[in-house]
């Protein structure tokens, strides 16, 4: 038969009274034996409202809550704190790796590296790996919906997908911007104290807008993970697929030269030219067809897409 | 041998006398006792619903209407299609025809959805790293809920001694308890729960009973489904049961019992031979029961009893014995149940 309550403080305690009948005392719901609504609550009525029939409520009222609660999805598991620590401590400390490398190194390479040698590439180096830890970020916010189960809780609560998708980016987004914008300036700050007497300063031609590029870089490849994420439902074959992809990326595998004409068109290697990562243009080995500018572009063609084929998976699919 | 599952923490009084539950001040929006609830909004609307998957059919045009002020049990075998059926209502699943109207409305249409219709689909659909509190406070947030309130469920629930503890840690009936408080979050008139009872000791299984009760006597729209009869007949005044995604029956528990537990007549006798050739003179269908007791259909003890006498036979005993929610309700679904033993079912 069945044990002893093994804790006999739970609720549970109480339920074993019998219904009294109407009106009599009776003990078979905890706390003050109410089943609901304390009067905070009851004042907002939870009748339907018979007003808003018509088109629902304002998207941007809608919007402004499902944010606020992608916000505490965000903030409140561990996973995101860890992830962004990651991300600063790979990047800066790469940057660090590279500033100092290229300082101890430099009188040993040839005259014309010496000659073209770019300080901003020590910079934004460790950003190829610092990145993957932003990426993770963008496949867990919306794959874990689809691991933990959250995804019908979440769209119970806002039944309208687009809203959830947009309250979900739109929470996402500044916290990769807030991240980038910590992470890409102590990147520079710290690669060019590395590199001691080569190093220059934000003044130094192309280096704000390299930065900002940057910026923009880590917002746009953490929604384009999510957008992946959303296209395949779930983290693990969207991290599957884009840590192994990214991780060559950050080893050149838009330099080799019998994938480069394809892969020099990927949403990361697209952007490397902007962050000075490509060698000069026209370099025939490091060097794109395209400039910064026209990367990004290439870039925010891929996060569109990513994301337009997860909204349409979101709406089309049964949760 | 025992099997224990833990229930959640919980400090504080543990025994607080109850005496404002139905009447006095302590009704839950501060009505005079049993004041009618307005039942506008509250009506659960299903109407020929469908839902294939492929070439299966998980619900096959489904109509019924699901009302306020008592608790409906949504009864089938497993595999019915419930579980579809209540993940339409809230629109995560598309219909593949029909539809399902709460209040007159979608439930996409409903702004702040949570304030409407609460419900418990899986117990299991939290994040593992997020305490049980900021599980409620994100759900809350959606629908611009007070935090105040997530307190409130986490205490009607008992698991504010657990309300920190991130829910990887919980037990299955502490999972249960989350998912009851979120469906209870948004104080709505309409809630919804998908087999609540799985999983939880006989004690949290009462409270859940309870619980439902509690909900519908306060004028709520009480939908649950369970695929056990037994279990739902406690608690629930009216149901509909379905099988291979059809109605089957929608109607009071009083009237299934009426309707379809047959009754039968046991009969001990030294002499069922006889006995027998007497009852099937009469045209009473008899069969020996696995005790050697005979079974009588179609007849009441009166009859029996008249019969035995006639017929100058010794009988030791003659009862009447109704048959369980249980058998009509395995009988009823017995030709619509998805796997059968013993025999293609089609």
């Amino acid at each position: 038969m069945n044990g002893i309550p093994v804790n006999p403080g739970a609720a549970v305690e109480t339920a074993g009274a019998v219904r009294a009948g109407t009106g009599a005392p009776r003990a078979g719901t905890p706390a003050d034996g109410t089943t609901g609504v304390p009067a905070d609550t009851a004042a907002a009525g939870p009748d339907i409202p018979a007003g808003t029939a018509a088109g629902g409520p304002g998207v941007l009222s809608a919007l402004r809550a499902a944010g606020a609660a992608e916000w505490v999805k965000l903030r409140t598991v561990r996973s995101t704190f860890w992830l962004l620590l990651a991300a600063f401590a790979l990047s800066v400390g790469l940057a660090w790796l590279a500033g100092s490398g290229f300082r101890n190194g430099f009188s040993d390479l040839p005259a014309e590296q010496r000659e073209s040698f770019d300080p901003l590439f020590a910079a934004f180096y460790g950003l190829t790996l610092g990145q993957l830890p932003l990426v993770a970020l963008g496949v867990l916010a919306m794959g874990g919906e689809y691991s933990a189960g959250t995804i019908r809780p979440s769209l119970a609560a806002v039944p309208r997908r687009g809203v959830f998708y947009g309250a979900k980016l739109l929470a996402e987004a500044p916290l990769l911007l807030g991240a980038a914008l910590v992470t890409v300036p102590a990147s520079f700050l710290v690669s060019q104290a590395a590199l001691g007497p080569y190093g220059v300063s934000f003044g130094a031609d192309g280096a704000v807008e390299a930065s900002a590029g940057a910026c923009l870089y880590l917002v746009l490849i953490g929604l384009f993970a999510t957008g992946v994420a959303a296209m395949l439902r779930g983290s693990a074959l969207a991290l599957g697929i884009l840590l192994p992809l990214l991780f060559l990326g950050s080893q050149g595998i838009g330099n080799v030269p019998a994938l480069k004409p394809v892969a020099q068109y990927l949403p990361d290697q697209a952007a490397m030219v902007v962050m000075h990562l490509t060698g000069p243009p026209g370099d025939p080995r490091f060097g794109r067809p395209y400039d910064g500018w026209t990367g990004m572009g290439i870039l925010l063609l891929w996060t569109a897409a990513a994301l337009a084929g997860g909204y349409l998976v979101l709406r089309r699919r049964d949760a | 041998m025992p099997s224990r599952l833990r229930s959640p923490p919980r400090p504080g009084p543990p025994h607080v006398p109850v005496s404002t539950f139905v009447t006095g001040d302590g009704d839950f929006r501060g009505l005079p006792a049993n004041a009618p609830v307005r039942s506008v909004g509250r009506v659960i609307d299903v109407r020929n619903l469908s839902k294939r998957y492929g070439g299966t059919v998980a619900v096959d045009g489904l109509s019924f209407t699901v009302r306020p002020g008592r608790v409906t049990g949504f009864l089938g075998p497993n595999g019915a299609g419930k579980s579809t059926t209540m993940r339409m209502m809230l629109d995560l699943d598309r219909p593949s025809a029909g539809r399902v109207l709460i209040g007159g409305r979608r439930y996409r249409e409903l702004a702040e959805p949570l304030r409407h219709v609460g419900a418990l689909l899986d117990p299991g659909a939290v994040h593992g790293g997020r305490s049980a509190y900021h599980h409620l406070l994100w759900l809350a947030r959606a629908n611009r809920i007070p935090a105040t309130r997530v307190r409130r469920v986490l205490e009607l629930t008992g698991l504010e001694g657990a309300a920190a503890r991130r829910a990887e840690g919980f037990s299955l009936g502490m999972a249960q308890r989350l998912g009851i408080a979120a469906a209870l979050l948004g104080d709505p008139p309409v809630l919804l729960f998908d087999e609540p009872t799985n999983g939880l000791d006989p004690e949290g299984v009462l409270w859940i009973r309870n619980l439902m009760r509690d909900l519908a006597a306060q004028g709520r729209t009480v939908l649950v489904s369970s695929h056990l009869m037994s279990e739902t007949a406690l608690t629930a005044e009216h149901l509909v049961v379905i099988g291979r995604g059809r109605l089957l029956a929608d109607t009071t528990v009083r009237e299934f019992v009426a309707a379809h537990a047959r009754s039968r007549v046991r009969i001990r006798t030294p002499e069922p031979e006889r006995m027998r050739d007497a009852l099937a003179a009469a045209g009473i269908q008899v069969r020996q029961a696995a005790d050697g007791a005979l079974e009588a259909h179609g007849t009441e003890a009166a009859e029996v009893g008249e019969l035995a006498a006639a017929g100058g036979l010794t009988v030791h005993e003659i009862g009447t014995e109704s048959a369980s929610l249980e058998e009509a309700f395995l009988r009823l679904t017995g030709q619509a149940a998805e796997y059968r033993a013993g025999g293609a079912s089609r």
